[in-house]
């Protein structure tokens, strides 16, 4: 496993073995052949000792990593509970902004009309009025024009309280920007720890993983652009795809 | 009265700019956004236009007839818009409608899919009043031409 250690816890090693290895041969020399075979049982010993004690250590790194991993409390809270609620959360925001959305579009719809009903009733008014101004009227005529003038009036007073509700009412949509923002909030919380924990796996279980490469499936939907997370070959708004169009002879 | 293909409007109506009365399908999963293609198309108005939340709901009302113009989103469940598109361009009764996607999709190789697929016009969102009417103006000039 660790490599850069080696150098040196094997220069007092090699010492031993070379001290040994002398008192070996000098045994040997000697004909001392029963001392030289306790000598060399000896140096197996102290290989195996070696040996069993580096997979002892591995063992029981491993048994403390997986420990570590599998009786961490976060981890089975996050599996059992977190990521389900964060998923519900989610679909809460989907739910409030759609319903901000139509409460924005509806307010938008009732107010269309009576604006274009303000525009409609100032233009007749206005024809009226230029008339009245080049003394182009009938007093009949002008009659009339009084009593538009109270109607417009009436309407003006009515229709624009009307549309200052409707643009309450949109401005009251816009609360879902600070709930959903809180939420959202949370959850990017969540997959922070998430994440950290992933990281720790991964480094737990060494460099079996190749990281990096492009993993991106050219058939799947990507859906919006996110500024700041690469998404691969996008265009860049409409002028980008018109000229993509026209290069492809649209 | 509607005719149920995009050249026919033009022979129709070769001098007016466009037929206001034309029956438009709008699809797309989001109601919000239905709405609002809804109404930028009403302040254009065209008041004829008709809602579909998918390819699936979409392309029976198709082929029930009528239908001059179709503005799809591609990302939807069950039948996508790049599918529903497809379908259309294979259906005799449906290949020659003007389609328009809408669609946040801004990959180059799906922009190119769908030119291959036979589609009119390409709109990434977000996008503009503005832009919508300009390419729906550039389809119906194009289908006159």
């Amino acid at each position: 496993m660790n490599h850069h250690g080696n150098a040196d816890l094997e220069a007092p090693r090699r010492e031993s073995r070379l001290a040994m290895a002398r008192e070996l041969l000098a045994l040997l020399e000697a004909g001392d052949d029963e001392a030289a075979d306790q000598q060399l049982v000896a140096m197996c010993g102290e290989m195996d000792s070696a040996l069993f004690h580096e997979v002892g250590r591995l063992t029981r790194e491993l048994h403390e990593a997986m420990n570590g991993f599998l009786l961490d409390d976060r981890v089975s809270e996050i599996a059992l509970h977190e990521i389900p609620d964060a998923a519900e959360r989610l679909r809460y925001v989907i739910t409030t902004t759609e319903q901000a959305a139509h409460a924005t579009l509806n307010a938008v719809e009732r107010s269309l009309p009576l604006a274009e009903e303000l525009r409609d009733g100032a233009e007749a008014l206005g024809e009226a009025w230029d008339r009245f101004r080049g003394r182009r009227m009938t007093i009949t005529d002008f009659k009339s024009m009084s009593q538009d003038i109270s109607a417009f009036l009436d309407l003006a007073r009515g229709h624009s309280s009307a549309l200052q509700t409707q643009l309450s009412e949109v401005l009251m949509a816009q609360g879902y920007q600070d709930i959903t923002g809180q939420i959202i909030k949370r959850v990017i919380e969540l997959v922070e720890d998430v994440e950290k924990r992933l990281v720790n796996l991964v480094r737990i279980t060494g460099d079996r993983y190749q990281r990096g490469g492009d993993h991106t499936d050219p058939s799947v939907l990507e859906g919006p652009v996110v500024p700041g997370v690469v998404s691969g070959n996008v265009v860049h708004g409409q002028d980008d795809v018109d000229d993509l169009l026209s290069s492809l002879g649209f | 009265m509607h005719t149920t293909s995009g050249l026919s409007i033009t022979t129709n109506e070769r001098e007016a700019p466009l037929d206001k009365n034309m029956k438009i399908l709008i699809v797309d999963d989001f109601s919000t956004m239905r709405r609002i293609i809804k109404n930028l198309l009403r302040d254009l108005g065209f008041t004829n236009t008709h809602e579909a939340d998918d390819g699936n709901t979409a392309l029976p009302m198709l082929k029930g007839g009528g239908f001059d113009f179709l503005i799809s989103d591609w990302n939807m469940p069950g039948m996508t818009g790049i599918d529903l598109l497809r379908a259309v361009r294979a259906d005799p009764s449906l290949a020659t409608m003007p389609v328009l996607l809408v669609t946040a999709e801004s990959k180059r190789e799906q922009i190119i899919e769908a030119v291959q697929a036979g589609v009119n016009g390409y709109v990434v969102k977000p996008f503009t009043a503005a832009t919508l009417e300009e390419k729906i103006n550039k389809i119906f000039s194009r289908v006159a031409a």
